[in-house]
C-alpha cells in the first residue's frame, strides 16, 4: 500500500527526536498498563474464587441436595449431575450434527451452498444465548406442555453446534490431500476415506473443538433459565425439569441469605475448575500439533 | 538411515494363490458414498434449518405483540403487566447504553493488550499471555455477575461512585444516590466480558498484516511506536473495527452477569448510577413468570428484536474482518 | 502376475483445457515402463488416469480406453475396484501420519473390509518383506508412527502399503524425486526385483534412472506420447527429432 509508505514519510528525514521517543515510551507503557488492567479482574475473580469458594466445598456440598430456607447445610449434588446430565444430552445431538456439517463443509463445501452454510455457522454463533433459550422454549417446552432437560439439552446443543462445525472444517482442512489420494490410490471408497482417514488424521484437532463448544456452554445459564428450569430434588428423567449448577449458583447469588451465597461461590469454585481443565487440555493438545507428523 | 542393505528375497510363492481368488471382493461404494454425502449434506443444512426455526419461532411468538403494538412497542416507555401496556423502550436504551459504555472501556484496553502480545512483549510471554486473555472468555457469565455482586459493586459503593460523584457530578451522568447496583456496575462487568473477544480478533487481524508493510516503516527509521502505529494498525483498522462490532455484539445479548448487578427497573436515567434494564435481561427475569399471552409476545417480541440486531452485527464485524485476514485460513471465534 | 496395459486413444482434459492428445500405447506384462518428459507434459495425468484418479480432482475429464489385462477400466467397473487392482505411489511419501507402521500396510484391506487377523499378520510382513522395509521396522510394527519414519523408509512403506493389497500394476510417479541417492538406490533395487510379480509404470525425471530400472520408455510432450521404445533405443537411437532433443538436453 503506497499510503503507507507517504504517510511515513514525513519522519523519515529528521533524527528520531525527544518527542518521537517519549511517545514510543509511552505507548510501550500504555499497552503495558493495559495488559495489567486485564489481568487484574481476572486475578481477582480467580483469587474470589478460591478464598470464598474452597471453605464451602465439603462432602455434604458434593452429595446432598439443597436443604430447605434457613436450614444450615445441603449441597449442589443434584445439580452437579443435573448440568452433566444436560451436557450428555446437547451432546448427543450437537456433536454428530457439528462434526457431520463440519465434514460437510470441508469435503463437499467448495461451493456456493457451503459458503452460505459457512457463514450461517458464523452467524450463529453470534446468537445471543437467551434467545436460544426462547427457540428451545418454543419448540420443547410448549410441546411437551412442561421444562425438561431434553429442552435445555436442545438449547445448549444448538450453541455447541457452530463452534464444533467450523473447528471440525478447519481441522479436516488441515489434513493434507496427499493423505486422501493415498487412500483413494488403495482403492478405499470416498466416504470410507473420509471417516477412517481423514477425520481419524485429526482427530486431537476435532475433539478440541468438542471440548471448546463443551466448556463455552458448560457455564451457560440464560438459555438454561426457562428450558431446564432448575430443580430442588434429583432428576434422571429427561423429560422433567432438571437441576443445573450455573442455575443454582445463580438463584443462590441473588437471594439474601448468606449460607445461600456461600454455596454459590462453591459451586462457581466447581464450575469454573471443570471448565479451565476442560481449555487446559485443549491448549495443550493444541500446543503439542494438532496434526502431528501430517506434512 | 542404515545405509545400503541387502534386500530380502520376496516370497514370490506366497501370493501364488492369490491372483485366483483376489483377496477383496468387488464391493460397490456407489450406493454408501451417496448416503454419506446426503446424511453429510443433512448435517449442514441443519445449521441452515436451526436459523430458518429461530426465526420463525421468534416471529410465530411475537406476534400478538406486534398485532397490538405495532413499531410503537419500540418507542413506549411504559412497561406495565398488570394492565397489559407493553413498551420496549427501556430496554433499548439500557442495552444500548450498557453495551456502549463497555465499548468505551473495553475498546482501548483490548487495543493495548493485542498491540503489546503481538508486537512489544518478548517471545517466551506471547503464548502464557494469550492464553490468559482467552481464559476471561472462557469464564462463565453467571461467575462474573456473583463476583460482581459481591466485589464489584460494595467497591463501587463505597468508593468508585462516590469518587466519581465528587469529581465529575457537573457532568450530571454520576449523580442520585451510590446504590453501587446500576448501569455503571452493569459497563464495566460487560466492559471485563468484552475485553477478550477485542483484543483476539485485534491480534489476529494485526497478526494478518503481511510483515512487509513492518519493515517497509522501520527500514524509513521508525520507531517502533511509528512503526505499529502507520504499519500495522492502520493497515489493520477495519478488520478492528470489525471485532469491536463484534464485541458490541457479544454486549447487546450478554444477559447474566448484566442481569444481576444492573438493578432491573425499567426506567430511563441519565445518570450511570441509576438502575436500569436491558432487553436480555428483562427475558430472563420474566419470560418464565409471564402470565398472559400479550405478555410473553411482548418478551418473545423482545428477543427477536435483540436477534436481529446481533445479526446484522455480527454480519458487519464478519465482514470487516474478513477485509483484512482475507487469504489466512479462517478461525471461528469461541 | 502382473498383467499388460493397453491404452487406446486416450485424452484428458481439466475443465476445458486438454492435458492428453490421442494417448496410445502398451505397457507390457512384468515390465517395467517408464515414462519420461518435461514438467508439465502429462505424465503424471497420464498414469492417474489409469487408475481413474483424476476422477478425484473436479471438473477432470477422460475419455478414450484403457485395458488393464481383460479390465475395461472405464467400462463397467467401478473406480474404487480399479484401484484395488491397481497400486500407486505417489511423489511425495504419503504415509497415514496417526497410524503405526503395521496399519500403515495393513490400512488399504482392512478399510476395503478385510478382517482375517491372522493373514493380514502374513501380508503385511510379505508386503514389507517386497519392499525392503521389514529388518528396518519389524521391532516396531505398532509402536512406531508411519510419520516418524525417514524420507526413503517412508517412501518404502507406501511401496509396501500399496503391495499389500495385491495389485496386479504397479504406478510409481516420480517415486525417487524426494529422496537422497541411498533410498533411491534401495528403491531402484526394488523396483527391479517387483517385475518378477507385478506390471510397473514408472514416471521419472531421471534418465539414469529410466535406462536402469525400465524395458520400455516413452516419451511425453505437450501431452502428446512421441515414442515408445526399448529403452536402449529411445536413449541411443531415438527414432524423433524431439526426443533426441531432450534426453541430450537441448531442451525441457
Ligand atoms: N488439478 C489440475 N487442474 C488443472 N490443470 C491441471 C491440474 N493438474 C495438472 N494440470 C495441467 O495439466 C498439464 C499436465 O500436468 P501434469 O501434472 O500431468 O504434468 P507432469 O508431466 O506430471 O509434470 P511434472 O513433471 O512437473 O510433475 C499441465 O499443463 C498442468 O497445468
Ligand atoms: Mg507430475
Amino acid at each position: 500500500m503506497p499510503e503507507t509508505v507517504t504517510a511515513t514519510a514525513d519522519f523519515a528525514a529528521a533524527p528520531i527526536s525527544l518527542w518521537r521517543r517519549g511517545m514510543n515510551s509511552f505507548a510501550t507503557f500504555a499497552a503495558a498498563v493495559s495488559v495489567i488492567l486485564v489481568l487484574l479482574p481476572l486475578g481477582a475473580v480467580f483469587g474470589y474464587l478460591v478464598y470464598k469458594g474452597i471453605g464451602s466445598i465439603n462432602w455434604a456440598f458434593l452429595t446432598q441436595t439443597p436443604k430447605p430456607v434457613g436450614e444450615a447445610g445441603g449441597g449442589m449434588a443434584n445439580a452437579i449431575a443435573g448440568s452433566a446430565f444436560i451436557l450428555l444430552i446437547a451432546s448427543v445431538i450437537g456433536v454428530p450434527i457439528g462434526i457431520g456439517a463440519g465434514i460437510y463443509l470441508a469435503e463437499y463445501g467448495r461451493n456456493q451452498l457451503g459458503n452460505i452454510i459457512r457463514f450461517t455457522a458464523d452467524v450463529l454463533n453470534g446468537v445471543p444465548s437467551i434467545v436460544i433459550g426462547i427457540v428451545a422454549y418454543g419448540i420443547v417446552v410448549l410441546s411437551q406442555g412442561h421444562f425438561s432437560a431434553l429442552a435445555g439439552g436442545v438449547a445448549l446443543a444448538i450453541m455447541m453446534i457452530p463452534t464444533i462445525t467450523r473447528t471440525t472444517e478447519e481441522m479436516l482442512l488441515l489434513v493434507p490431500n496427499a493423505v486422501r489420494e493415498a487412500a483413494y490410490g488403495l482403492g478405499v471408497s470416498r466416504w470410507r476415506t473420509t471417516l477412517s482417514i481423514t477425520l481419524r488424521t485429526a482427530t486431537s484437532g476435532v475433539i478440541t473443538g468438542v471440548m471448546l463448544a463443551f466448556a463455552r456452554v458448560a457455564g451457560e445459564t440464560a438459555p438454561l433459565l426457562f428450558t431446564a428450569f432448575g430443580n430442588q430434588y434429583w432428576n434422571w428423567k429427561i423429560n422433567q425439569p432438571t437441576a443445573a449448577l450455573s442455575l443454582q449458583i445463580f438463584t443462590y447469588a441473588i437471594s439474601p441469605f448468606d449460607e445461600w451465597h456461600r454455596q454459590a461461590w462453591a459451586g462457581a469454585l466447581i464450575l469454573i475448575v471443570l471448565i479451565v481443565v476442560a481449555v487446559s487440555a485443549v491448549r495443550l493438545v493444541a500446543g503439542r500439533g494438532m496434526l502431528k507428523g501430517a506434512n | 538411515m542404515t545405509g545400503p542393505q541387502p534386500i530380502a528375497k520376496p516370497e514370490v510363492a506366497a501370493s501364488s494363490d492369490v491372483q485366483s481368488q483376489p483377496l477383496l471382493g468387488a464391493g460397490n461404494s456407489h450406493v454408501a458414498d451417496a448416503i454419506f454425502h446426503l446424511a453429510m449434506l443433512a448435517c449442514g443444512l441443519c445449521v441452515l434449518a436451526l436459523v430458518g426455526v429461530i426465526l420463525y419461532e421468534l416471529v410465530k411468538g411475537s406476534r400478538l405483540s406486534w398485532h397490538a403494538f405495532g413499531l410503537k412497542f419500540f418507542f413506549q416507555s411504559e412497561w406495565d403487566p398488570v394492565n397489559e401496556q407493553f413498551g420496549a423502550l427501556p430496554f433499548v436504551y439500557g442495552t444500548l447504553v450498557s453495551s456502549f459504555l463497555a465499548l468505551l472501556l473495553a475498546v482501548p484496553l483490548a487495543i493495548g493488550v493485542a498491540v503489546f502480545i503481538t508486537e512489544m512483549c518478548p517471545r517466551w510471554l506471547k503464548g502464557p499471555l494469550a492464553f490468559t486473555t482467552e481464559l476471561l472468555a472462557a469464564i462463565p457469565s453467571v461467575i462474573y455477575g456473583l463476583w460482581a455482586i459481591f466485589v464489584l459493586v460494595p467497591l463501587l459503593r463505597q468508593y468508585g461512585e462516590p469518587f466519581s460523584a465528587r469529581y465529575f457530578g457537573w457532568t450530571g451522568l454520576f449523580e442520585g444516590p451510590p446504590y453501587g447496583i446500576g448501569m455503571l456496575a452493569a459497563g464495566i462487568i460487560l466492559a471485563i466480558m468484552v475485553v477478550p473477544i477485542v483484543s483476539s480478533i485485534t491480534r489476529e487481524v494485526m497478526t494478518a498484516v503481511p510483515q512487509q508493510q513492518r519493515e517497509a516503516v522501520l527500514a524509513l527509521g521508525a520507531t517502533r511506536w511509528e512503526m505499529i502505529r502507520t504499519g500495522v494498525l492502520r493497515n489493520a483498522r477495519a478488520g478492528i473495527l470489525g471485532g469491536v462490532i463484534l464485541g458490541l455484539g457479544r454486549a447487546l445479548g450478554e444477559t447474566m452477569a448484566v442481569t444481576m448487578v444492573i438493578g432491573n427497573r425499567p426506567e430511563i436515567a441519565k445518570s450511570l448510577f441509576a438502575p436500569g434494564y436491558t432487553m436480555a435481561s428483562v427475558i430472563a427475569n420474566e419470560f418464565s413468570e409471564a402470565t398472559g399471552d400479550t405478555y410473553l409476545s411482548a418478551l418473545i417480541e423482545i428477543g427477536l428484536a435483540l436477534f436481529i440486531v446481533t445479526i446484522i452485527v455480527n454480519i458487519l464485524a464478519q465482514f470487516l474482518v474478513w477485509t483484512v485476514t482475507r487469504g489466512t485460513p479462517a478461525r471461528s471465534h469461541a | 502376475m502382473g498383467v499388460g496395459i493397453k491404452v487406446d486413444k486416450l485424452n484428458a482434459w481439466f475443465g476445458k483445457t486438454q492435458a492428453l492428445y490421442d494417448i496410445t500405447m502398451d505397457a507390457p506384462a512384468n515390465h517395467a515402463t517408464a515414462i519420461i518428459g518435461p514438467s508439465g507434459c502429462g505424465k503424471s495425468t497420464f498414469v492417474r488416469c489409469l487408475n481413474r484418479m483424476h476422477e478425484t480432482v473436479p471438473d477432470a475429464r477422460a475419455a478414450g480406453r484403457v485395458q488393464i489385462g481383460e479390465l475395461d477400466v472405464y467400462n463397467g467397473t467401478s473406480a474404487v475396484q480399479i484401484r484395488r487392482r491397481i497400486g500407486m505411489v505417489f511423489q511425495k511419501p504419503n504415509p497415514f501420519p496417526t497410524m503405526s507402521i503395521y496399519d500403515n500396510v495393513a490400512a488399504g484391506l482392512k478399510l476395503n473390509g478385510f478382517h482375517d487377523h491372522k493373514r493380514l499378520d502374513e501380508i503385511v510382513e510379505r508386503s514389507l518383506k517386497l519392499s525392503a522395509l521389514w529388518d528396518e521396522v519389524k521391532d516396531s510394527l505398532r509402536k512406531k508412527s508411519g510419520a516418524s519414519l525417514s524420507g526413503g523408509q517412508q517412501q518404502r512403506l507406501c511401496i509396501a502399503r500399496a503391495l499389500a493389497v495385491e495389485p496386479q500394476v504397479l504406478l510409481m510417479d516420480e517415486p525417487c524425486s524426494a529422496l537422497d541417492p541411498i533410498s533411491t538406490g534401495k528403491i531402484e533395487e526394488l523396483i527391479f526385483q517387483l517385475k518378477e510379480k507385478f506390471t510397473i509404470v514408472i514416471v521419472t525425471h531421471n534418465m539414469q534412472q529410466a535406462s536402469r530400472v525400465a524395458e520400455f520408455t516413452g516419451f511425453f510432450l505437450l501431452g502428446k506420447l512421441i515414442e515408445l521404445d526399448k529403452t536402449e533405443k529411445i536413449f541411443t537411437t531415438p527414432s524423433d527429432k524431439r526426443t533426441e532433443d531432450y534426453i541430450t538436453g537441448r531442451f525441457g
